[in-house]
Order: C-alpha cells, then sequence, then structure tokens
C-alpha cells in the first residue's frame, strides 16, 4: 500500500448564478485512504464532488488525477479516470433490474445473464449480499446503495466518492456498510465519504477536510482531532453540542393511540396494532427505518389517513374531557390544538407552497379567520417577520417565494408556523432532515421550548444520538408496529437499533 | 364466412396507420417525451407524401406507367423529411428550450394540420377536374400493390397477403422495436432515459442525443401512417380527411402499455373498432353513430383500468412528460 496523492483540487471555483459554492478549493486525496468532508448546508460539499464526477464544470481551477492535469466534462469522462460517485439520492431506475442498473452505459453487447454473473462475482469479493435479477423498486434501502456501490465498482473505479451514505441506515447496516468501505480502502481504492455525523467522521476516516461556506478551511488527521474541534471549524465559532433535558413537568396524558390499524394507499397494511400514550410536557421520540408507518402513524393523528381500528383520544387540557380524534374532520382536530409540522423527504410536499411566499404560507393556517370578504395580510405578515426574526430564517425578505429559500431556512418557516399557533400537540416528522449542526439545535431549542410550555410533543427522528439526547421516551417502530416504547435517558444505540429492525410486535 | 375475412381485412387496412402512429409515439415516449403532436405529425407525414406523388404525377404523361420505384421512392421520402421536420421543432422547443412538452405537443398538432390544409388546398388548385381533392392514383396504385400470390389463395390470401407493402413493413418495425427496447443496449439506455433521465445521464448515457433520437425516429415512423391513409388506403387528398386518427394513436400507446409488439393487435383491433358500424347489418342512422363511439368508450375503459391496477411494470415512463437538465438545483 502505497501512500501517493490520487486526486488533487487545485483552486477549484464554480458559482451558480450569484451564488458562490465553492470559491479556491485545495484538496488531495491519496490512495488507500478515507478521507471525510464535512461541512454545514451549503458548504459546497455536494457540489465539490459533483465536479469531481462530471455533473459539474468548474468554472476555475483545476483536477490532478495521478500527478496529470484532466478535464472532466460529464460523468463518462469521470468513469475514464476510474471515479465512480455514490449519489444521495440514488441515481438507479426503478423498474430495472440490478443488474441492468449496473450495467447501465457501457458499451458493449447487452447479455443480462452474463452480466448477473458478474455481478455476483463482485459482490461476492467484497462481501455483499445481493440479487442481481430483483428489481429496484422491491428492494429495501440499504440493498439499493449496495447496487450503487457495486455499479461504481462494476466500472473498475479507484476513486469512490459517498455522499451521506448513512443518512438512511440502520446502526447495524451502517457498521455493515464501514466493514465494506475498510475493506475497500485496504484494497488500495481511495473513498471520499461526505457525512454530517462527527461520530462517523471519526470511526470511518483517515482524515477530515472541513468545508464552510463553499471553501476549504483545513484537512486534518482524524487521530488528532475530535469533535468540539471539528465542530469549531465546520461552523466558524464554539458551539455547545449538548442538548438539555429537563425532567417534564407534571406529565400528564394528552393523546391515548389505542389498537391503530392502517393500510397503505396500495392496500398493505402499514400500520398493526399500534398503541401508545403521548404526555404534556414531554418529548416522545419515535424511531424506525424510513417508511416503517412513521408517516402513516402522524397522519393518522392528524386526521389525513383512514383508520381501519383503534382509537385515538385527546384528553383536553383544559377541562379534561376526552375527544375521540376519529370523528372529527382534519380542520377540527387542528382547532383542537392537534398541529403537524411534517417535513417529508421532498421538502415543500406537504405544509407549504413553493411558489407563494413566506407571508402567504403563514396564511394558509388563518386564512378562513376574520370576516371580511377580502384577505387579511398583516397579521401573517407580522408573524412571518417575527418567525425569520426568532429563527435566523436567511432570506431577502418575507415576500420571497419559499421555493427560493434553502431546505434549512425552508423547514424554519414550517416549524415556526405550527409552533406560532400554541399548539398543545405537536407533531414533527424529520424536523431537522438535511439541516446543519446550527439549524439543528435552533430546532431542538424549539422543541425543548414547547415541551416547557407543556406541549406533547412528538418527534420523528432518524439519527438516534439526538433521539436518545433530545426524547425523554423512545416509541421503536419497525413494519408498522410498535417493537418497543424505550426511556430516552438509559437506552442505549445498539438497543433501538435491534428492536428497529424486530419484526413482532412488543410483548 | 365472406364477410368475416372482409371485415378483418379492413380492420388490418384500418389499423395500419394507428399502428405506425402508436409505434411511433411509444418510441418517443420511452424517451420521456409526451409527444401530443402526433395527429399533426401524421398529418403533415401525410401532405409532404401527397406532395411528392403529386409532383412526381406532374412528370408523367397521359397514359404513361409510373416507375414502381420512384413512385414508392418520392412520397416515402417527403414523408420521412416532412414528419422530422415537425418532430424536430418539437425537439427543439422541449428539449433544448425546456418549454412545457403538453403545450408544444398541442401547437404542433394545430400547426401540423395548418399546414396539410394549407398545401392540400393550394395543390387543389391545380386539380384538372375542378374537385376540390388532390388526385394521385397512379402513385396510389403501386402502394397498394398486394403481394403476388394473393388471387389465387381464396380468404387466406385476402386476409394475409391483399395488403400494400407499407402493412408488412409496419408489423415487422413493430417487433423488431420491441426487440431492440427489450434486448438492446441502446433500448436499456433509451428506457433508463424515459424513467429517470439523471440515472442515466450519471451513467454516462447522453440524455438529449437518446430524447432527439427517439422523438425524431418516432415522428418519422408516425409520419409513416399518415402517408399510408393518404396514399395507399385513399388515394386522394383531401383537408382534413384524416379524422382523430393521431389521438386514437396516443390511446393506444396506453391500451398497450407501452409495448410495439401489443401494438399491432392494439391498431388492428382499434381498426376494426373504427368501422366495425359498416358490418353490422340493418343499423339506423343514430346506432350507427353510437358504434362509431367504441374505439372512444373503449380508450375510456383502458384508462379506467390502467390507473386502478397499479402495476409498476405497466406505468408510463417515470420522467413522462418532464424536461431534464442537469444543472438543476
Amino acid at each position: 500500500m502505497n501512500n501517493s496523492i490520487a486526486i488533487e483540487l487545485k483552486g477549484v471555483t464554480k458559482t451558480f448564478g450569484s451564488v458562490i459554492a465553492n470559491k479556491n478549493v485545495n484538496l488531495d486525496v491519496r490512495r488507500g485512504e478515507i478521507l471525510a468532508i464535512l461541512g454545514e448546508n451549503g458548504s459546497g460539499k455536494t457540489t465539490l464532488m459533483n465536479m469531481i464526477s462530471g455533473i459539474y464544470y468548474p468554472d476555475e481551477g483545476e483536477i490532478l488525477i495521478n500527478g496529470e492535469s484532466v478535464v472532466i466534462r460529464s460523468p463518462r469522462d469521470a468513469f475514464k479516470y476510474k471515479i465512480g460517485m455514490i449519489h444521495q439520492h440514488f441515481k438507479l431506475v426503478d423498474v430495472f433490474t440490478a443488474a441492468e442498473n449496473i450495467v447501465l452505459g457501457l458499451d458493449g453487447a447487452f447479455n443480462k445473464k452474463r452480466a448477473a454473473a458478474e455481478v455476483l462475482e463482485i459482490s461476492s469479493r467484497y462481501g455483499f449480499e445481493i440479487d442481481p435479477n430483483k428489481k429496484i423498486h422491491e428492494m429495501a434501502v440499504s440493498e439499493k446503495q449496495t447496487v450503487e456501490i457495486i455499479k461504481v465498482l462494476y466500472r473498475g473505479a479507484d476513486i469512490l466518492i459517498l455522499d451521506e451514505p448513512t443518512a438512511v441506515l440502520t446502526p447495524q447496516e451502517t457498521q455493515k456498510l464501514f466493514a465494506v468501505l475498510r475493506k475497500m480502502r485496504d484494497d488500495g481504492k481511495s473513498i471520499i465519504i461526505i457525512t454530517h455525523k462527527l461520530h462517523e467522521v471519526l470511526s470511518i476516516s483517515d482524515r477530515v477536510a472541513i468545508l464552510r461556506k463553499g471553501e476549504h478551511i483545513d484537512t486534518v488527521v482524524t487521530k488528532e482531532t475530535d469533535e468540539n474541534q471539528l465542530t469549531e471549524m465546520m461552523v466558524g465559532k464554539k458551539v455547545e453540542l449538548n442538548i438539555e433535558r429537563d425532567e417534564p413537568k407534571n406529565p400528564t396524558d394528552r393523546l391515548v393511540v389505542m389498537g391503530l390499524d392502517c393500510m397503505s394507499r396500495d392496500g398493505i397494511k402499514i400500520l398493526d396494532d399500534v398503541s401508545f400514550v403521548a404526555r404534556s410536557g414531554e418529548i416522545l421520540g419515535i424511531a424506525g427505518i424510513a417508511g416503517s408507518g412513521q408517516r402513516e402513524l402522524l397522519e393518522a393523528i392528524a386526521g389525513l389517513q383512514h383508520i381501519e381500528h383503534g382509537a385515538i383520544s385527546y384528553i383536553n387540557p383544559e377541562n379534561g374531557e376526552e375527544v375521540d380524534l376519529r370523528d372529527k374532520t382534519p380542520l377540527e382536530i387542528r382547532d383542537l390544538g392537534v398541529r403537524l409540522s411534517f417535513v417529508p423527504e421532498d421538502r415543500l410536499g406537504m405544509g407549504l407552497v413553493g411558489n407563494m411566499d413566506i407571508i402567504d404560507n403563514m396564511m394558509l393556517r388563518s386564512y378562513s379567520a376574520g370576516h371580511s370578504f377580502f384577505l387579511d395580510r398583516l397579521p401573517s405578515t407580522a408573524l412571518a417577520e417575527d418567525v425569520i426574526d426568532r429563527l435566523e430564517v436567511v432570506t431577502p425578505d418575507a415576500h420571497t417565494p419559499v421555493r427560493r429559500l434553502s431546505g434549512g431556512n425552508v423547514q424554519k418557516v414550517l416549524v415556526g408556523r405550527e409552533i406560532a399557533s400554541a399548539p398543545t400537540v405537536l407533531m414533527a416528522a424529520y424536523p431537522v432532515r438535511g439541516l446543519d449542526i446550527n439549524s439543528s439545535y435552533t430546532i431542538y431549542n424549539l422543541l425543548n421550548e414547547q415541551k416547557k410550555n407543556g406541549v406533547a410533543v412528538i418527534f420523528v427522528g432518524e439519527d438516534l444520538d439526538v433521539l436518545l439526547e433530545l426524547c425523554d421516551r423512545i416509541l421503536v417502530i419497525g413494519s408498522g408496529r410498535v417493537t418497543g416504547i424505550v426511556d430516552g435517558r438509559t437506552a442505549t444505540k445498539e438497543e433501538i437499533g435491534i428492536l428497529m429492525t424486530k419484526t413482532e410486535g412488543a410483548e | 364466412m365472406n364477410m368475416v375475412v372482409l371485415f378483418l381485412q379492413r380492420a388490418i387496412v384500418q389499423g395500419t396507420p394507428l399502428l405506425y402512429g402508436s409505434m411511433g409515439e411509444t418510441l418517443t415516449e420511452k424517451s420521456g417525451n409526451l409527444n401530443l403532436g402526433i395527429p399533426g405529425i401524421m398529418y403533415t407525414g401525410g401532405i409532404s407524401g401527397v406532395i411528392g406523388a403529386f409532383l412526381y404525377e406532374r412528370t408523367l404523361g397521359v397514359g404513361e406507367m409510373p416507375n414502381a420505384f420512384l413512385a414508392i421512392f418520392l412520397p416515402l421520402i417527403c414523408a420521412l423529411i416532412g414528419s422530422a421536420l415537425m418532430s424536430l421543432l418539437y425537439c427543439f422547443l422541449t428539449i433544448t428550450l425546456r418549454a412545457n412538452q403538453n403545450v408544444t405537443g398541442l401547437a404542433i398538432t394545430t400547426f401540423g394540420v395548418g399546414v396539410g390544409n394549407f398545401f392540400g388546398g393550394y395543390l387543389a388548385h391545380f386539380s384538372t377536374d375542378g374537385s376540390t381533392g388532390v388526385s394521385i392514383t397512379k402513385v396510389s396504385d403501386v402502394f397498394s400493390t398486394p403481394l403476388p400470390f394473393a388471387d389465387n389463395l381464396g380468404w387466406f390470401g385476402t386476409l394475409f397477403f391483399s395488403y400494400g407493402f407499407l402493412v408488412y413493413v409496419g408489423i415487422i418495425l413493430a417487433v423488431l422495436m420491441a426487440l431492440m427496447l427489450r434486448r438492446t443496449r441502446i433500448g436499456l439506455h433509451l428506457r433508463a432515459v424515459g424513467e429517470n433521465p439523471a440515472t442515466a445521464d450519471a451513467a454516462g448515457i447522453s440524455v438529449s442525443a437518446y430524447k432527439y433520437g427517439a422523438t425524431v425516429i418516432g415522428g418519422m415512423i408516425a409520419g409513416l401512417g399518415g402517408l399510408y391513409y393518404v396514399v395507399d388506403y385513399m388515394g386522394v387528398w383531401s383537408n382534413d380527411g384524416f379524422g382523430d386518427r393521431g389521438w386514437l394513436a396516443i390511446a393506444i400507446v396506453i391500451f398497450t402499455l407501452w409495448k410495439p409488439d401489443l401494438g399491432i393487435l392494439g391498431s388492428f383491433l382499434f381498426g376494426g373498432l373504427y368501422i366495425i358500424y359498416l358490418f353490422i347489418p340493418d343499423l339506423s342512422r343514430s346506432s350507427q353513430e353510437l358504434f362509431k363511439m367504441l374505439p372512444y368508450l373503449v380508450t375510456i375503459a383502458v384508462l379506467i383500468f390502467t390507473s386502478v391496477r397499479n402495476k409498476r411494470d405497466s406505468q408510463p415512463p417515470a420522467s413522462l412528460g418532464l424536461s431534464y437538465f442537469r444543472e438543476e438545483r
């Protein structure tokens, strides 16, 4: 294993219109090394990698491979230099089989059987498990990722770029992936991994390159650094990395869910006998592999999902009255103070209208207030200004269409609006998905504030470390069943990981 | 017996323009382009063929027999060029300029019909008998020459060998296209472009080239449907004579689940439905109109059926109707 430099970037700059995505970046990756790229949202990590893999073309600067300056104008050029990228959003054709996806774009005769055999050969070499003839849409997320990795290996890539590969994996799957990556490194390949998660950076990488606002701050050797130093370099200032967690103040039952069954739109049972209690002044976390029924659960509570069996009762904090939410329309449920701030994969999918400005989006919750024939924009304008102010939303002004804001700011607008309505139950699904550390902590603080105000908070999250730090109790959901409810203060990550993949319900 | 054979034979003749149209549209849609301009492109293909045929016939003296090669080659090449130009226009607008595909398609249809009627009206000026149509009888006779042994094989010959060459070319093309889509690398790449252009792009496939190629070739194939209808079947051009066959062709694409080989059967079925009212005896005027509704009723039924049955493999190409831009953020 030699430590020569495999790829080097010199003074690379890329702008989109007036936005500078990368500015004068100098970076190198050695052979047989795992380099982590760390940075907040919008720090230009993905843009930088897209330039190496030929999706974007740099405005300035040069890329050197094995010491020679090269021009990478298209993904095809990137293959030529043995560079392969595994994108965060998988680049796979759903209706094709694994083998068809893997050979896609290559020249030569097309022979399904031979392709399948070659795929199996690569999988056994690195210890993957894969069925080459399975269609992508029948696969779980981790299988799809495996297909992506085999795809670049099949092309003979020596430099692998992985963009947030662990975002969709359980802790066990992450460990498996890391084992494969280490094997590839020992095989002499160069691996670049983009991630938000500091503990993963520390466990997998040999060196860490830190980007901030499109600029390369420094590259440090992983062994010689720690979480605090990395965060400081990434954010540019010291950040308190602890989430405060007060003891819940006299928690009372607010929402009682009993034996809930729901069908998905395809007629598959997506929730199976789900029962739990959400209490006031408490954050109830929901952990589970993506698509295990979290979305349907929240939608059922909000009245947006048809319920086959079971009951959801809401206990009114003012008079202790018990109301069955099943008979209520979504509007009536909302008026009771049950708020859903749902952040689906596509951030604008539910809750906000991309082409409307911040003020009008605020109004989506209050358009029916007042008696005038015409709309009264003043209260919404005040609310919009308040949210922008309090949550530090980065926007030219309140009249900017939400679509033009960056992901994190869109989420702040959504969460801000829901919180402003003084809810009694606040449901937040993936509110920090794709957010950088700073914005994430703003959101955690907001949720904590609501908890202090006696709101029953339900928080669906993906990062188990955060769930364990933030939540009082954690409900684990696996294939639509509750596989366990654990105490957030005593549970371990491994414990939750096992519960997530368990298919039988809790005893 | 005779009636049934005749009906089937007519169904195939009526189905052939639909076969070309649906085949062309299938190829186009496989690249993710929803070309609603197909009716206009077929119409343009028809008038271009007529122009070729008409100009060639003008060079012939009275009673002079046409040269078989020129009589076929000139209209054919004209139809291909005409429909290719219309498809190129559609491609330029939707792929290069990324205009909305539905709006562009509808505009192309309106435009294509206008082009056809303009030249049709213009050529009618030259007609010697004062009719409003453009007669191209001599070329038409060459086009509709049946296979040599059609006459002495009885009903078998009528059913299988009595057509002009374009019917056989259409069937062979459809089979080849099905094989190409399913078995070859080009087919794999084309399907990838229509399903997920970003993936295809990242895999090193030129998305624009595939989209342009499939749409222009698809348009040219559809144009042959227009050529067959006016030159082989009608033998005379009359403005607005093509009916709504273009739209039916698009319906057949959905009906046959984007499979060109199924498209052969689908087109002949629709061809049969289109004329079945002529073969049911003693129909009153109003019940004739009811029977003419059949192709459209079947289309509606198919749309309902395919929407309800939510099978993943029989869905349209996932990126159908969307334009692709690599650096979109």
